[in-house]
């Protein structure tokens, strides 16, 4: 089954070239013969030439990123992109969420659709989709958010993950919480599963972790890269019988709180865990059969309305990722989040107070009334997890 | 890649305007080494020749001035060959120091030969994404005639960025009736301009002399680096330095350095509509403090070399500063650092210093912060001052056909709602503003 990488904006672009960069190098290297040809076939085809082209679609208002991007892939010599796989304009979207949506969205719909028609159709069996952007900008978010929703109305039973960058907490832009505000509320209605690395974190890693002197974008993207290909890459699941789980992400996360949570009033500085709705454990390498894994299903990280056995899940391959003799990967849907999303919540809605930067929306179509609504729904989803 | 097209009226505007395309012609020759036509000469010059090689760059520029003098000397000097003769609007008499000659007299005559140009050189280009007004703020023609073309361009092209840089006299200017042409001037801006980047003569001369002091100086050692100064024409053909070519070249780097994300490629770029985006967070409130930094490169090797936080202070301090505007106790309302150079993103973040060849860095500050107040308000007080002592001087503007005491009073309504909402932005940072009372959801 094939994923089709939508590589939007500047970040999305440096990303997901990393990104298929790790998969590739994987893939290629891997022990299982099986599993470097389900991980080819999910992320590449094969030209008539042979060569190997990522299943992507680089997407940006401005051309200056994706054609590095491509050069680069061109350069390495071992995998490159479809060379009528993208889609650029000459201006870009000026960090303004409103552009991107409202703007250039729309007025290239046509190209745009029918530029991930065309890669869809190499696919034998389409997964889903997995746009990649930042949430802090103009492009990634505001044109990464139309799209989502295009994808979403025009297959609707194939899954859509987007992976989301989101900003160092003291800025890059300095409308970027209204541009990830704007964004989460849209995509939250959208968007299947959201996947996140924040800036601040991966800098953490890359510092402290990695003992990395000068922090580069490009340092900081290998690592968001590898990380995500520790997920997407092949498993075992429970219920593959044996074989590579056909959907890469198959996270059936139709999780519903029981009607009435009354009575418990959550607190963000609540325990020495954040409660969690859900986590997914992934194994790779040496001993993935006798790893033991009981500490993951304590009850005490979970919520008290869902049992850990339904709650946690873990997949095993047990072919080494990226040369590692032993890797782990865990994705969780819990707490973790809320303190960041709350601090971009209320930076946010602080500026909003003095509506600051509302005139450079509302000419483009997206007035008062959208950034209220948009409010609405992040302190909902706020609230919800608080809750757990 | 997008296009941007310079427009340079008067005098003034023409001298900066011309230092701005030596200087851009200098750097682009010293990264472009093959001669070839590029994306990062695009932005700016028009490609006139049909084979790869470049044989002919013309700048996309308009120049307008209502007196042959220095567009003459631009005919007659190293950039003779560089411009087109149709980039030219020529008059002979000048306007005499008026605001109004320029605004509505010639504004009137020479409208649709304006727009007419202006047409044509957006024509040339792809993807315009902005233009660059270049004028004085204290005389005739680049204050009046200036200011109507800023409104020509909003009107013939209204999502194109307008980008003003625009001079201020100092106190002891001696056109005597510059506060009436800068605070006519003002309105307009205020108006329609996107952004404006206002530089007063003052502060240019104090960095001229900073220099001068420095390479002057008697430390032993201390030597400037050659054409490392800001102010330095970096070896231009002309011999001896007219007057304010210093203080010119000052600006022209400010140009430079505000247009280098779009012209060369970056880690994070900025793009000029980013510039307004994020600058201006209401819609009036558009003047930005440039400010630049280093000002000039010490050849000695002794000295240790600047240091990154050193320099990101330098940038936030008053002696840096375009315009007399005191940063400190001032409410920053947004400010964009750009960095150009050898320095990497994860240095922008520590306070830790990072040792960098300052030969490789520079770093230009721009500030939408309150202060600016102080600027307006002594524009406001002198202009008050002269409608008292001198109204004489009054009845050469009511003279003009379509100028009437309205327009003054208007002018300064304007000027002065633009300093009262800076100041009521600035009493609000003296208290503590505790978080707004944040949504609350039903549960």
């Amino acid at each position: 089954m094939s994923v089709v990488t939508v590589q939007l904006g500047q970040c999305g672009n440096q990303v997901g070239q990393q990104l298929c960069d790790v998969m590739w190098s994987d893939a290629q290297h891997a022990e299982g013969k099986t599993y470097s040809s389900v991980s080819c076939e999910r992320f590449f085809r094969r030209t008539s030439q042979g060569d190997f082209e990522a299943r992507a679609v680089l997407i940006d208002m401005e051309p200056k990123v994706i054609k590095h991007s491509m050069n680069k892939a061109e350069k390495c010599g071992r995998w490159r992109y479809g060379e009528t796989s993208h889609f650029s304009q000459k201006q870009g979207s000026g960090n303004n969420w409103a552009n991107g949506y409202s703007v250039h969205g729309p007025r290239h719909r046509d190209a745009l659709e029918e530029l991930v028609r065309r890669e869809v159709e190499h696919c034998d069996m389409l997964a889903g989709f997995l746009p990649v952007m930042s949430v802090a900008g103009g492009t990634g978010s505001g044109v990464g958010t139309f799209v989502t929703q295009c994808l979403r109305d025009a297959y609707p039973s194939s899954f859509v993950l987007n992976h989301l960058t989101w900003p160092y907490g003291t800025g890059e832009v300095i409308v970027q919480n209204y541009n990830s505000v704007l964004t989460l509320a849209h995509l939250y209605q959208l968007s299947d599963a959201i996947l996140v690395h924040e800036n601040d974190t991966v800098h953490r890693i890359c510092s402290q972790l990695l003992k990395i002197k000068q922090i580069s974008f490009n340092d900081i993207n290998r690592v968001i890269a590898h990380q995500l290909g520790g997920v997407l890459q092949p498993t075992l699941t429970p219920d593959s019988c044996g074989t590579y789980s056909r959907h890469p992400v198959g996270i059936d996360w139709q999780v519903r709180p029981p009607p009435a949570s009354a009575g418990r009033t959550g607190s963000l500085a609540a325990g020495s865990f954040n409660t969690s709705l859900a986590n997914l454990l992934i194994l790779r390498g040496k001993d993935v059969y006798s790893a033991e894994t009981g500490a993951f299903e304590d009850s005490a990280i979970y919520t008290s309305w869902l049992p850990p056995e339904e709650a946690f899940s873990l997949w095993k391959s047990p072919v080494p990722f990226n040369k590692y003799e032993k890797s782990a990967t865990l994705v969780s849907n819990s707490q973790a989040l809320l303190r960041p999303l709350d601090d971009m919540v209320r930076k946010a809605w602080n500026m909003f107070a003095s509506r600051a930067y509302i005139h450079q929306y509302d000419k483009f179509g997206i007035s008062e009334e959208d950034f209220l609504d948009s409010f609405t729904s992040l302190e909902q989803v706020i609230a919800s997890y608080s809750q757990l | 890649m997008t296009q941007s097209v310079i427009v340079q009226v008067g005098q003034c505007g023409n001298q900066v305007g011309c230092r701005f395309w030596d200087l851009a012609l200098r750097e682009h020759a010293h990264v472009n080494k093959k001669g070839q036509y590029d994306e990062a000469l695009s932005s700016f010059f028009r490609n006139c020749t049909s084979g790869a090689l470049l044989t002919y760059l013309h700048p996309q520029a308009v120049l307008i001035d209502m007196e042959e003098g220095v567009v003459n000397g631009i005919l007659q000097g190293a950039l003779r060959e560089v411009f087109d003769s149709a980039q030219f609007l020529t008059d002979v008499s000048g306007s005499g120091n008026n605001w109004a000659v320029g605004n509505l007299t010639y504004g009137s005559a020479y409208k649709e030969l304006i727009v007419d140009k202006l047409r044509k050189a957006a024509e040339h280009c792809d993807c315009l994404q902005c233009f660059f007004l270049i004028h004085s703020m204290g005389g005739g023609t680049g204050s009046g005639l200036g200011t109507r073309v800023l409104s020509l361009l909003e009107e013939e092209f209204p999502d194109v960025c307008r980008i003003v840089t625009a001079m201020y006299p100092s106190a002891e200017d001696d056109v005597i009736t510059s506060p009436y042409n800068s605070v006519l001037a003002m309105r307009e801006l205020t108006e329609h301009a996107d952004c404006v980047l206002p530089v007063e003569n003052q502060s240019l001369v104090n960095i001229v002399n900073k220099i001068s002091l420095m390479s002057h100086g008697t430390k032993p050692g201390s030597v400037l680096r050659k054409d490392s100064a800001v102010t330095s024409g970096q070896g231009s053909l002309s011999p001896t330095e007219k007057p304010f070519d210093a203080m010119n070249n000052i600006v022209a780097n400010l140009l430079l350095n505000i247009t280098s994300s779009a012209r060369f490629e970056g880690s994070l770029n900025m793009d000029l509509n980013e510039i307004a985006m994020n600058l201006v967070p209401f819609p009036r409130l558009h003047y930005l403090v440039p400010s630049l930094t280093p000002l000039y490169t010490l050849a000695d090797v002794n000295i240790p070399t600047r240091r990154l936080d050193q320099m990101f202070s330098d940038a936030f301090s008053k002696d840096h500063q375009l315009i007399q505007a005191d940063p400190k106790h001032s409410l920053y309302l947004a400010c964009a650092l750009m960095v150009r150079g050898n320095v990497q993103v994860s240095d922008l973040r520590f306070a830790s210093p990072t040792p960098t060849d300052p030969k490789m860095t520079s770093t230009f500050l721009l500030s939408n912060n309150t202060p600016i107040q102080q600027s307006f308000m002594t524009l406001r007080s002198f202009n008050i001052f002269l409608l008292l002592s001198f109204q004489a001087h009054l009845h050469h503007y009511l003279h003009v056909d379509g100028m009437d005491q309205s327009i003054f009073s208007e002018s300064l309504s304007s000027l002065n709602a633009l300093i009262d909402e800076y100041h009521h932005l600035d009493a609000t940072k003296a208290r503590l503003l505790p978080d707004a009372p944040r949504l609350s959801i039903a549960r």
